[in-house]
Parts: C-alpha cells; structure tokens; sequence
C-alpha cells in the first residue's frame, strides 16, 4: 500500500493525521458550507451587513418553505425526473443492445462503428446545437420534455455502448459458447445468458447517466423555455431572478436543486464509483 | 445449428431459409442489434456533426433562406476580437485545467489510509464531483462575492484588500477556472484512489527493499502502474475544459466585457443572440471548437486502439 | 405546487372579477387557449400580469389563458428562439428600435388593421413607437419617467438640495462623497443600466437632436462633443460618485446600498420606486428630481421608455390576441394596471388618469412640460440592436476602466461602420 499506513507510523503522525482530515474537509466543502449557512439565515440579516455571523434566528423551514411553496421550483422538479427517468431507461436499453453486438459478434466494421460510439461521445455540444435544434424544432418537440429525451437517449449511447461493450467483453465467453452449442437462439442468449450477468452494469451506468442528465443545463437552455418543460438546472435561474438579491432564498433554491443527484449518490455509491472508475483500472 | 423444422411449412422453403439465415446469421444478429441505437446516433449526433459544416459555409438567420457564402465566417473570425479572446481563454483552461489531476492525485495519496470513517471522508471529497455545474457556479459566485462573499470575509480577515474576483476581467477567467477544478479534482481524485487500490503490494515491497521512499517511490513504482487511471483523468479533464459552458453562463455571463468567453460560449452567443441568429457564424466557431477536440479525440481513439490490439494478441 | 399556484391565481380572478364583469358580454365568444408569454418577473408587475390573465380569462369563459412568466433578463435572449420554434400568441418586449430585428425577420404580426379600425383608441400619441416602415408592430401596455431618486433623509442630513446644474451636482456629490457614502448607486452587470447614464449625459451635453443622430450612426463615436459627454461622466467616477464593483451586480443588487444608505441616489426608471418601497423606505426618505442641466440653453431631453405586447406572426389564436391588446391598453384597464398597486407606471391611453402617487405624477409634469427637447425611449431601444448591444459592454468598461476610453470609442466606432 502507498503511502505507508498511518498506522505504521509514529504515534505524533498518527494524530497529527486524524486531525488534518476534518480541518483539510471543512477547507474542501467551505464554499458549499458557506451556502448552506447563507440558507437558514433569515433576510434581515443581510440587510443588516451580518453575512457571517451567528445568524440571528434558524430559518431553514421559512426558507425551505418558500422554495416550495411559493415558487416554481417543485414543477422544475418535476420535469427532471420526467426528463432523467425515461432517458436513463431509453439509454440503457439500447446500449444492452449495442454493447452486446459489439462485444459478443465479430464481424468487419465491428471496432469503426465501436470507435464511432466513442468519438461521438467526446464531441463538443456546439457542434451539434444548431442542427439538433432545427430538427427539433422540425418535429414539432422544441419545448417539450420528449425533445430532451430523445437527444439525450442518443447522446448518452455513445458513452453508455462503450461502457457496455467493455463490460460485456469482460464476460465469460465460454457461457455464450455453451449456449450456442446447446442450440439456443442468439437474442435469447442475450435476454437469458448475458442480460442477467450484466445486472451490475445496468446498476451503474443507470446512476451515472441519471446524474448526468440530471445536471445538464446547455441542452436544457437550447431545446426549452418557461416552466412547462425546462428542468431545474435551467429553472434555477429564473428561481434566482424571482428572489434577486436574497441569498437565503437563492441558496436554499441552489441546494434543492443539488439534492437528488447527491440523495442518489450516497445511496448507491458502490455502483456510482464502479460505473465511473471504469477503465481506469484495467 | 440444429435444424428445427416445423411440419406446417413445405420442406424446401424452410431449408432455404434456415440456410440464409444460418449463413448469415452472425451478421444479422448484431446489425439488429445495433440497429436502433446507431439510428439514434447517426440523426442526433453524426449527421449534425457534418451539418454543421455545411452551415458554417451559410449566412443564415435559423429561419428564412440560408445564403451561400463560402468561407466568408471563417474569414470574419480572423479579425473577430471576440474571438481571439475565446481561444485564448480556452488555452488558460486547457492548461490550467489540467491541474485537476496532480490536485487528484495529491487527495488520493492523502485519503488512501484505512483510518476509522474514511470511507465518509472519500465520499465527502468526492461529492463536489456530482452537483451540477449549475449549483457550483451558483456557489461559487457567492462565494466571491466582494462583500458578502466569505473568500473576501477571509482575505480581509487576514489583512489583505477585498478582490472582485468575477468583476475583474484579469481575474474573472481565473477564478471561473477555479470553480471548475473543485468537482474535476473530485472526479480525479476518486479515479486515483481506486487505482491506488489496485497497486500491487509486492513491487511496493520491492521497491521499499531497494531503498525507494516518498517521491521516488511515487514517481518510479506508484505512478507507472496508475498509467491507466491517468490516461482516463487527462481525457476527462481535457473534455471538460473544452465543454466549459456552463460556468461561464452562470458565473458572469461571459463579462465583465466580455472577457470571460470561451469557444462554446462565444458560438452559443453568437447563434442564438437577441440581435439576430447567426446559425452560419456560430456553425464556423462550432467546427473550430470541434476541430481542436478532434485532435485530442484522435489521441485517445489511437491510444484506445493500441490497447484493442494489445488484448487480441494477449 | 401548481394547484396552490392556480388556486391564488383563481382568488385573484375572483376579486378582480367585478372590474373585469363590464367587458365580459362582450367578447364572450372566443375559446380556445390563448398562450401569453411575459417577461414581467419583478414581484410587482409579476403579481399585475398575473391579474391581467386572471381577469382576461374569467372574461371569457370558452377560453382559457395559458401565461408563463420568464426572467426579464433571459428573456432578451429568449425572445428570437421562442417566436421562431414555439410562437405563442401574445408576448411582452419593448418599443421603437429595439422591436427592428423581430419586425424584420417576419416574427411579430402587422396590426396595422387593428389601429386603423380603432381598437386603440386614446392611443394616438405612442403610435409612433410602435411602428416601423410605416406599419404598427404592437401594442404599449405603460411607459414611465427616468431620472434622479434620491435618499431625501440623508440630502436633509447633509444641508444639501436637489441640484439643477452640473456644478450643484458636482458639490453635491463632493459633499456626499466626504461623508463616506456614493453619491450614486448602480448596478452594471446586465449592461444597460450604463445606457442610462450616457442618455442623460449625453443629452444633456449635446442635446436631444445629437443624441439621435448619434443613435442613428449619423456621427462617428470618435466626435470630440462624444468625448465631452464621456469627460464630464469621468468627473464622477474619479471623485467615487458611484459605488465599488457595480459590474458584478444586477440593478435589484444595487438597491440594497441606497436603502441602507452607503449611496445616496439611483439614476433610475421609476419600476425602482416599488422595490425601494418594499426595501423599507418611505415617502419621506424618498424624493425625485429630474437629471440636473450641463450645457446652458439646451432643451431637455428625456428617457422615457415604453413597454410593449406583441402577437407573434405564427400565433394560433389570433382573434384571442387581439381582444387581449384592445383589453390591456383600454383606459379603465391602464388606469388600474399603471396605478401604484400594480406596476407603478404612467398609463398609455389619453383616457386614463395618472395615480395620485408622488413619483408618478412628478414624471407626468416631467415629460409633459420639461421635456422639450424630445422624449428617448433608451439607449437599448434607440440604437440598432446589435449597435446597442456593442455599446453598452463599453459603457460598462469605461465605468470600471475610465482611461480605455480611446480603445472603446475606436471599437464602436468600428462597429458603427460595419453596422449602419
């Protein structure tokens, strides 16, 4: 192991560590504290000029409340879980599909079209903005959440199709073998050998792509507007110029918006590190 | 395969198609496979790409006729001062976002003890990582602020004068670069820890028996086998630098005058402004855009096939 | 969230209802949805349009108003992408130039009929803003004086009056400035709080006719009479008339510093008279005067600008938009939505009577008797768009940067070439 165990070490060492690590903690997350802070405080405060301060009164629930009842941020909400959910599904659906093909079949043309997936992955979006905007606009979706989903779904399969294909061919081969010699038909091989082995990827790349997803904000402004369809990244701004000027309301806002991806990183955080880290051990 | 045949069916007809499909069965098989995911790439992601250089030969405003101008964008771009600003910020960010991963690094070696509740503190580390660009621009800014901000709170605490940092144009791009490496670290930091992991222990030893300690350890027997989590860290890194859009738009709107723009920013500006769509102009700082990450994206794809051929013959 | 959001909006209707029961007979018979889309996201005029929907929808009982409310500022970047993909039928913007690029690239309807067949009667006197090429694009819905509001409390404090000339303004400012406070307080990050100050500064060294000849790219930026408006703005800025680190803050972020009173005044259009009243200030902190003279003899000229409804040419309810325009510009309707419940803001309409509020009658003998010189909508407006915009990111810089002065003007002076 590297660097050598603390435990190894002196007693001073040991301590001295056990030490550094909140203080080295606090300094990471400070601007983030500093909003969760700005976010109990009660507006008279910063009228006041008492920015850091012990607040004068706990206002998380007036705060909080206001965020979401008297704003438009629940229906921003909403929509990006109706925009995260069916993308996540749409896009692992069809990189089982595409991975499997590219991991299991050998045939010409099989690592062009896998380096397509790839490299379409890593483009900049502005190459893309004017043209997906037309076409979205064409098929009358400019402004709804389906617009969204579908660039997503076919953005995300670059990315997921690497991830899947790399996983599968990690697999045991002599299973699809086996099954081929016992007669089994190819897409039951992949509904009932494969697909059940790649139950931890499904896992992973979901969490992933629902994070993903959930942050984007440059297509959120390119293919909506207004409340009906835009999701809380975009919604946040307007949130911010409804209540200008008043941090406590602002920074509970930001930190609603910021939940679910973290909710559902600490809850699945086995499966988020596995799907990210990827690759970089092999 | 085996033959099943259905006696509804004449005998002939079966074994033609039971011999088509026998033939080319492990063609059609992954061609159907692919078939609907390739669709979806190919309208959203790969005919857009050569759209957009079409376009970039057009004038067109998004609505009307797109008239045929040649390389008249590209031309304008050459004396563009808006422009000349873009790419130079986009070289600061390649260059100093790139400090992510010794930053990663320098965490991962930090946190890679097994003391009691570190696989909070991991997490903790990380979770910059998962907030959307949005919120870290949001938190940042506030951060910063000269007045109520707590960066300024400190600094003054410590004597100094207050800095503007987003109102200043020498220090906005600066501090904008700043905000991102917060989650990128994070992002580089947990790729590093899981490498870290996967170091074998026994040239640890071995190199611990031949006297080498701290650095040279690092250098000559830890970061050699974290070969593969650095080449991962450095392509995220680099496509995160080049994306750099939302940041920008949220922590100053591409001010103070204009000095904060970079590539994405300058075309989303510029193609969808209030004066007037420029789908042509913004198209042509598309394809600059892109073909700077096109030489990035050839690296990695070369670098991603030596590692395709090295398996096949392993 | 969105049922507590449609019940208050209903409560709303429901008190509003008898104002709005007297045209109900009248254009009971249009149905459908009729899609409104505003950029009124300030509290007060978001609460105004709000009611106006409410209302306009009780009205009519086949049809129903779908609004939706966008930040004002995103809005201006919005706007061109929402009328090309998605045209509603009725969105908000504002008068004269600034309307050009929409005009000619085919988005907003030609209501020329509408005039012509008298849906707008009172409003003969704004026509003009409202058209191009000889045409009318829309509708004006308020318009409201620009000018100086200041903290009375603290000019009482220090023994000074409201200045009428440069000079009186530059010792005013000095005194105010020795008492550790800015004379004024702006907030310069969405740019064209600037374009204020260079209209007034502008007009005022040179007068109306130049300022439009100016908007009109009829004389360079490098003009020494230019330079003369700049050099006396410069006299603020190097003696600290205005507040530190203007460009991080939107004009809403600047008015905490005049309500605490580390500033004293706000170069402002009067929608600031509403949040500076719900910052805590009173009448009698609170006073108005107009933009002091710098050039003897000039006329006065003045910004007054007006906001506007437009229907967008791919509207779907056409006949919906109309009723809507002919219902927010008639005078009952003006009188109550400009009154200082609502936005605050002087009627359009001839017919409607200006609110009996301090600020808003000062701004109407303002415009009606000490404006000879000529009315400006605003810099945004008078200028070509894409001029405007250019010009305001060097008003910013020259606020922050005074000595860049000859780089900016040799800039806009280049981008007057290539945009005329």
């Amino acid at each position: 192991m590297f660097p050598t165990p603390i435990e190894k070490r002196s007693r001073a060492a040991r301590i001295t560590y056990q030490s550094l690590l909140p203080l080295a903690l606090i300094l990471w997350l400070l601007p983030l504290i500093a909003v969760m802070v700005f976010s109990i405080r009660p507006f008279s405060d910063f009228t006041q000029g008492n920015y850091w301060g012990v607040p004068s009164s706990f206002e998380f629930f007036t705060n909080y409340g206001m965020v979401f009842f008297e704003s438009d941020m629940p229906r921003y909400l909403l929509n990006s879980v109706f925009i995260t959910v069916p993308t996540v599904i749409g896009a692992v659906a069809l990189s089982c599909m595409t991975g499997f093909a590219l991991g299991i079949y050998r045939f010409r043309g099989n690592l062009l079209i896998f380096f397509m997936f790839i490299a379409g992955n890593f483009v900049p979006f502005q190459i893309l903005m004017v043209p997906v905007r037309d076409l979205t606009v064409d098929m009358g979706l400019y402004d709804t959440k389906l617009g969204l989903i579908l660039f997503h779904v076919a953005f995300q399969t670059g990315f997921c199709t690497l991830f899947m294909r790399n996983f599968i061919r990690a697999l045991p081969y002599e299973l699809i073998e086996a099954a081929r010699v016992e007669g089994v038909a190819e897409w039951r091989i992949f509904w009932f050998v494969v697909l059940p082995l790649m139950r931890p990827a499904i896992a992973a790349l979901s969490v992933l792509i629902f994070t993903f997803i959930w942050n984007d904000y440059f297509w959120a402004i390119v293919l909506t507007q207004g409340p009906d369809a835009q999701p809380v990244t975009a919604g946040i701004t307007s949130f911010n110029s409804q209540f200008v000027a008043q941090y406590h309301l602002m920074s509970a806002g930001s930190i609603v918006a910021a939940i679910p991806p973290v909710a559902i990183f600490f809850l699945m955080q086995r499966h988020f590190i596995a799907g990210l880290t990827l690759g970089a051990v092999k | 395969m085996s033959s099943s045949t259905t006696p509804a069916l004449p005998m002939h007809e079966i074994r033609a198609e039971a011999t088509w499909l026998q033939r080319n069965k492990m063609i059609v098989t992954p061609l159907l496979f692919l078939l609907p995911g390739m669709l979806f790439f190919a309208v959203y992601v790969i005919f857009p790409i050569f759209q957009s250089f079409g376009i970039s030969l057009y004038r067109w405003d998004g609505l009307g006729e797109a008239t045929y101008i040649g390389l008249a964008n590209y031309e304008e771009l050459l004396t563009d001062r808006n422009f000349e600003i873009s790419l130079v910020n986009n070289v600061k960010w390649l260059v100093l976002y790139l400090l992510a991963i010794p930053l990663g690094l320098f965490i991962a070696l930090f946190l890679n003890q097994t003391v009691v509740g570190i696989r909070l503190y991991k997490s903790l580390f990380f979770f910059p990582f998962v907030l959307s660009q949005v919120v870290v621009g949001l938190v940042f800014s506030w951060f910063y602020l000269p007045r109520e901000g707590l960066l300024n709170t400190i600094i003054m605490g410590l004597g100094f004068d207050s800095l503007n940092i987003l109102g200043d144009p020498t220090l906005a791009t600066y501090g904008i670069i700043a905000a991102g490496l917060w989650p990128q670290t994070a992002y580089c930091m947990i790729l590093y820890l899981t490498g870290l992991n996967a170091v074998d222990p026994e040239q640890v030893e071995a190199g611990r028996l031949d006297g080498a300690k701290g650095w040279k350890m690092l250098w000559y027997v830890i970061l050699p086998q974290l070969k593969p989590a650095t080449f991962i860290a450095f392509v995220v890194t680099i496509i995160g630098a080049l994306r750099s859009f939302d940041l920008i738009s949220i922590m100053t709107n591409g001010g103070p005058f204009g000095s904060t723009r970079v590539l994405s920013f300058y075309m989303f500006e510029r193609a969808l402004s209030e004066f007037g769509f420029r789908m042509g102009y913004g198209s042509a700082i598309a394809v600059v855009l892109f073909l700077i990450m096109l030489v990035f994206i050839g690296y990695f794809l070369w670098q991603m096939w030596r590692d395709e051929r090295d398996a096949r013959r392993g | 969230m969105r049922s507590i959001f449609k019940t208050g909006a209903a409560a709303l209707a429901a008190t509003t209802m008898l104002a709005g029961a007297a045209h109900a007979d009248a254009h009971a018979a249009l149905s459908g949805t009729l899609r409104i889309v505003s950029d009124m996201s300030n509290p007060g005029p978001r609460a105004t349009m709000e009611m106006l929907a409410a209302e306009f929808d009780e009205m009519h009982p086949d049809l129903e108003v779908d609004l939706t409310i966008v930040d004002r500022e995103a809005w201006k970047t919005q706007i061109r992408n929402v009328l090309s993909a998605d045209p509603p039928d009725v969105v908000n913007w504002y008068a004269a130039n600034r309307m050009g690029p929409y005009v000619n690239a085919g988005l907003f309807m030609d209501i020329t009929d509408w005039w012509d067949a008298g849906d707008y009667a009172g409003l003969e006197s704004v026509r003009g803003a409202l058209t191009q090429d000889g045409r009318q694009w829309g509708v004006p819905y308020t318009y409201y004086q620009w000018g100086v509001y200041y903290r009375e409390d603290i000019f009482n404090e220090l023994g000074l009056s409201e200045p009428a000339t440069w000079e009186e303004e530059l010792a005013n400012c000095q005194v105010i400035v020795d008492s550790g406070r800015a004379c004024y307080t702006i907030g310069t990050r969405f740019l064209w709080t600037a374009g204020g100050w260079f209209d007034y500064l502008n007009m005022r060294t040179n007068g109306f006719d130049f300022h439009m000849e100016l908007a009109r790219g009829e004389v360079p930026w490098t003009d020494d009479r230019v330079r003369q408006t700049f050099a006396n703005w410069r006299q603020l800025i190097d003696m600290g008339g205005f507040i530190a680190d203007h460009q991080n803050y939107s004009w809403q972020e600047a008015l905490p510093f005049m309500i605490n009173g580390e500033a004293t005044a706000y170069l402002m259009g009067n929608f600031a008279v509403d949040q500076l009243r719900n910052g805590g200030l009173t009448d009698d902190q609170l006073d108005f005067y107009q933009f002091p003279i710098i050039t003897e003899g000039l006329p006065q000229g003045e910004d007054a600008p007006t906001d506007t409804f437009h229907v967008a040419s791919g509207a779907q309810n056409v006949e919906a938009a109309r009723a809507f325009l002919a219902y927010v510009t008639s005078p009952e309707v003006q009188t109550r939505i400009n009154g200082p419940d609502n936005l605050g803001q002087l009627p359009v309409n001839a017919n409607s009577s200006v609110a009996d509020d301090e600020f808003l009658q000062q701004g109407f003998a303002m415009l009606s008797q000490n404006a000879q010189g000529g009315i400006a909508q605003f810099f945004d407006r008078d200028w070509p768009a894409e001029m405007a915009s250019i010009g305001m990111e060097g008003l910013q810089e020259f606020m922050v940067f005074p000595d860049n002065l000859d780089d900016i003007l040799e800039r806009l002076e280049a981008a007057r070439q290539r945009i005329y």
